[in-house]
């Protein structure tokens, strides 16, 4: 098998890539900060976690922040937070971003490029501007001729898609309430979550209507927030957790140019992500995927094949993706209940996954998995990036 | 908003419905491209629907993203898949839901025409 012998000698001549220090601000309303005091706070929990100084860091992954459209952001933080890269840059593909931004800084580190990657994003979402300002700004993500003018907006091309979908599906507004609530207990238990108080199934349902069938509390909310890692040639002391596979897929821009609903381009990253990682399914054992609203969640995990198509909320009910369960959702809260500042709300999860393998979730900490499977999308399902992250001893 | 001329938002100032159609392999497809979907060709050419169609997804908006939809909510807004293909987002009359066969007509709003379905007649 010459072919399969070149690919393994290949996979031997790159580096591993260690997520060796995580850090976020706390998220909600942070009146007096803007995007780079955000991004700073995070990026030094990020390399004080990491045992890391500022001369350490060669290379330099922002995030974008619509309150600070700056043409360069990552120049404009690395001047700021005292960095001098010999690599650097901004990107942008919406709530993708951060999970995007980690599996670069992991090809990165894997072809030797750079030794210690700080991927960085804050955004003061909430207190920075007017909240229809916002709306409007992220509503932009729609077709500017065909969509936009309708005066649709992010919960509405999601609206639209849940009603797709759970016709297709059989899944119910009560299934969606569900992953509502299971993301407000886990935020409970995170001294930095933005919402932090309980809610019913009951509670869902009587919230006010967005854009059906999505309920006020089926969408996360507008925070302000910084999250950051750093990605490392190194594993860095104690457990250590290294990305071992990741893919992406990007379809479409417009659910108006979805082809397929039941395959959005989730199932096609998370499959070049499981391949890449030589791991399968059943062998994930924590999950961080993006919920920007509880249809998200649910289409997500069921595109991604951990659950039966219009089944996912069985495994809110069964306990399943309990903080104690086989497969653990989210346990920060998710951007429903932790919350959403854009890019830095997209790291949480990630975040997260690494604290839980190395045992530093404080009083969140459940059975640290071995192998946790993260998935993002930006858009509207319209990009993905899925990522594989698994835990070792040193 | 685009000054830059566009054939859909113009056609539906003049009350037409118009979609993207392949010259080379006859494939229609949605929304704005520069080549075809189906076979890459560059040679694609604006046609007019009839209008017919079949309403995919509907949501009734509660929540407007800005104060000149304020006034109109509730509103229905729908992706439909019209009978030559392509699928478009418009609003529609209250009700509205899948799997209903409509028909397209417009309204101005703040100066612009937009789309609105209707049940067609049958």
């Amino acid at each position: 098998m010459p072919r399969a012998v070149a690919r393994h000698g290949a996979r031997h001549r790159m580096n591993t890539a260690y997520i060796t220090g995580v850090g976020n601000t706390r998220f909600g309303r942070l009146e007096g900060l803007g995007p780079l005091d955000l991004m700073g706070q995070a990026a030094s929990q990020a390399l004080a976690g990491a045992r890391l100084a500022r001369r350490d860091i060669d290379g330099l992954l922002c995030g974008y922040a619509t309150t600070l459209p700056h043409l360069m952001l990552s120049t404009l933080f690395a001047e700021r937070f005292g960095l001098q890269p010999q690599y650097g840059h901004g990107m942008a593909l919406g709530g993708a971003t951060g999970a995007a931004m980690l599996m670069l800084a992991r090809d990165l580190v894997r072809v030797g490029r750079c030794r210690h990657v700080l991927v960085v994003a804050g955004e003061n979402r909430l207190s920075g501007q007017a909240r229809d300002s916002a709306i409007q700004t992220l509503a932009q993500v729609g077709d500017p001729d065909v969509e936009v003018p309708n005066g649709a907006s992010v919960p509405a091309y999601y609206a639209l898609l849940a009603s797709r979908y759970m016709a297709a599906t059989g899944l119910t507004l009560d299934d969606l309430a569900q992953f509502a609530v299971l993301m407000r207990d886990n935020a409970m238990r995170h001294p930095d979550a933005h919402l932090q108080g309980a809610i019913t199934a009951a509670d869902v349902a009587a919230s006010k209507p967005i854009a059906t069938p999505l309920r006020l509390l089926d969408c996360c909310p507008i925070s302000d927030g910084g999250m950051a890692f750093v990605v490392s040639a190194t594993p860095g002391d104690g457990v250590a957790v290294s990305i071992v596979g990741a893919g992406q897929a990007h379809q479409h821009q417009h659910l108006s140019a979805l082809d397929d609903q039941m395959a959005s381009g989730a199932s096609a990253a998370a499959n070049r992500a499981f391949a890449e990682a030589g791991l399968a399914r059943s062998d994930i054992d924590y999950l961080g995927i993006y919920d920007s609203f509880t249809i998200t969640l649910a289409m997500l995990l069921e595109e991604t094949g951990f659950a039966a198509r219009g089944q996912s909320a069985a495994g809110v009910r069964d306990g399943r993706f309990a903080p104690g369960g086989r497969l653990p959702l989210n346990t920060h809260g998710g951007l429903l209940s932790f919350g959403h500042c854009g890019v830095a709300g997209g790291m949480g999860h990630a975040v997260e996954a690494v604290r839980q393998m190395r045992g530093a979730a404080g009083a969140r900490q459940g059975r640290a998995p071995h192998h946790a499977f993260v998935h993002a999308d930006g858009g509207v399902l319209s990009s993905h990036v899925s990522l594989i992250l698994s835990r070792s001893l040193p | 908003m685009s000054a830059i001329p566009h054939p859909f938002s113009d056609g539906l100032t003049q009350g037409l419905l118009r979609y993207q159609r392949c010259d080379d392999c006859g494939r229609s497809q949605s929304l704005t491209r520069l080549a075809c979907m189906h076979c890459g060709s560059e040679h694609l050419a604006w046609h007019e629907a009839t209008g017919h169609g079949t309403v995919v997804a509907a949501s009734v908006v509660s929540r407007a993203p800005s104060d000149s939809f304020r006034p109109l909510v509730p509103y229905t807004l729908v992706l439909v898949e019209l009978a030559e293909g392509p699928r478009v987002m418009g609003h529609a009359m209250p009700g509205a839901a899948i799997g209903d066969q409509v028909k397209a007509g417009t309204f101005e709003h703040e100066r612009r025409s937009l789309l609105r379905f209707s049940p067609s007649a049958q």
